[in-house]
């Protein structure tokens, strides 16, 4: 079997629920206008009754059915949520079922929006061991903003939604080149979900640490493989906000235009937000780029080439 | 220093500083989340360092005076 890796599609599944930045506005006591200008973000969707597996399931059938794969070909499937509706089994295994998987093994990563380029990173590795691996990830984080007192920075960034990849050694459509993981526990109290209490975001710190850590990951795994950022042809990174993604491409020294972004349309689904994206870009032949940070911290990227 | 990191402060709130050197530049609004990091990459500019990812800290600029005892202690001034 070939050490080299290769992801062959992504998937996606949205809620139909719409919310607007008019919606939260009113419940928040801010405008419209303000949401957008600090998030990039004009609306969101939010799930009813679905679960977060009920997402992530949605989204990993149609990741096998782009990919042309059945899930009775998975060798393993990794699921990331951090907004889980129990403490165990997570989410994997209820996939799984939902897949008619019943002996192929199915991993929980519960670390939150670094989940799918931990997962992804993951996957590439695993692929030759594991034969076709499923990662997918979701989360529901609607919930989390119901769940309990939120400030009104937080409460403004959130959406549901599930995204997925499927990663192979068998030859694709992205051959996966190189990529970095870090974590640095130091932060593990910056940005928190505990049961039965309302997120604790230390928005300074997440952005301080983000705007610095995500380009040097990012020029970590680009001087790895001796490319440089202006040869990227498209950077696809967790939808945090959009003025994040700017930051990143003002560090990195390439044009914004080269950083995909749909997060004005669905928020920050955490976890899920990549995989969300590259299900709807479509980029040029050559180096493209996954990166992701969050609660941990954990962050890191990811180099493919795109055929 | 001082005129210099006023400076570089002017550049980033884009407002005047009507506060103390004690203040707190979040709690008075002249500092948000993404306008920290731009703080911080004009401090390592105009006073040619870096800040270590482990100094990265909101706290350690969050009034006039913090910023100078931080950069008195690290930066070529």
């Amino acid at each position: 079997m070939s050490d080299r890796s290769y992801i062959h599609a992504f998937g996606a599944h949205l809620p139909e629920r719409v919310v607007a930045n008019a919606e939260l506005a009113s419940q928040l006591g801010c405008t419209e206008e303000w949401i957008e200008g600090v998030s990039g973000i004009r609306e969101r969707r939010w799930a009813g009754e679905e679960t977060v597996a009920d997402l992530a399931t949605a989204a990993a059938r149609d990741c096998l059915r782009k990919a042309g794969v059945e899930a009775s070909q998975l060798g393993l499937l990794i699921v990331s949520s951090g907004s889980a509706e129990r403490r165990f089994p997570g989410p994997a295994s209820t996939v799984a079922a939902a897949l008619g998987l019943n002996a192929t093994p199915a991993l929980d990563l519960p670390i939150a929006s670094a989940g799918s380029i931990f997962g992804l990173s993951l996957a590439s590795h695993l692929a030759a061991a594991y034969g076709d691996v499923l990662v997918v990830a979701a989360e529901k984080m609607s919930a989390v903003i119901q769940g309990g007192a939120l400030d009104q920075n937080t409460a403004i960034l959130f959406g549901d939604g599930a995204g997925a990849a499927l990663v192979s050694s068998r030859q694709g459509r992205f051959e996966v080149l190189d990529s970095v993981l870090h974590t640095d526990g130091a932060y593990r109290d910056d940005l928190t979900l505990d049961w039965g209490s309302a997120l604790h975001m230390n928005g300074l710190t997440v952005i301080l640490q983000a705007s610095r850590k995500l380009p040097a990951v990012i020029g970590e795994a680009l001087a790895r493989q001796n490319i440089a950022p202006a040869d990227v042809k498209q950077f696809v990174m967790h939808q945090a906000n959009q003025n994040l993604i700017l930051r990143v491409a003002k560090a990195l020294g390439v044009d914004a235009s080269l950083m995909f972004s749909n997060v004005s349309k669905y928020g920050n689904t955490s976890s899920a937000s990549m995989f969300i994206a590259a299900a709807e870009w479509e980029p040029a032949p050559g180096p493209v780029v996954f990166a992701g940070f969050g609660a941990g911290f954990n962050w890191g990227a990811l180099v493919a080439r795109s055929a | 220093m001082r005129d210099r990191l006023l400076k570089v402060l002017n550049k980033v709130t884009s407002q005047p500083l009507n506060i103390g050197d004690e203040d707190s530049l979040f709690e008075s609004g002249l500092l948000d989340s993404f306008a920290l990091p731009d703080l911080v990459s004009g401090l390592e500019e105009e006073f040619s360092f870096k800040v270590p990812d482990s100094d990265l800290n909101p706290r350690k600029f969050d009034s006039v005076a913090r910023i100078e005892a931080y950069l008195s202690e690290h930066a070529k001034v």
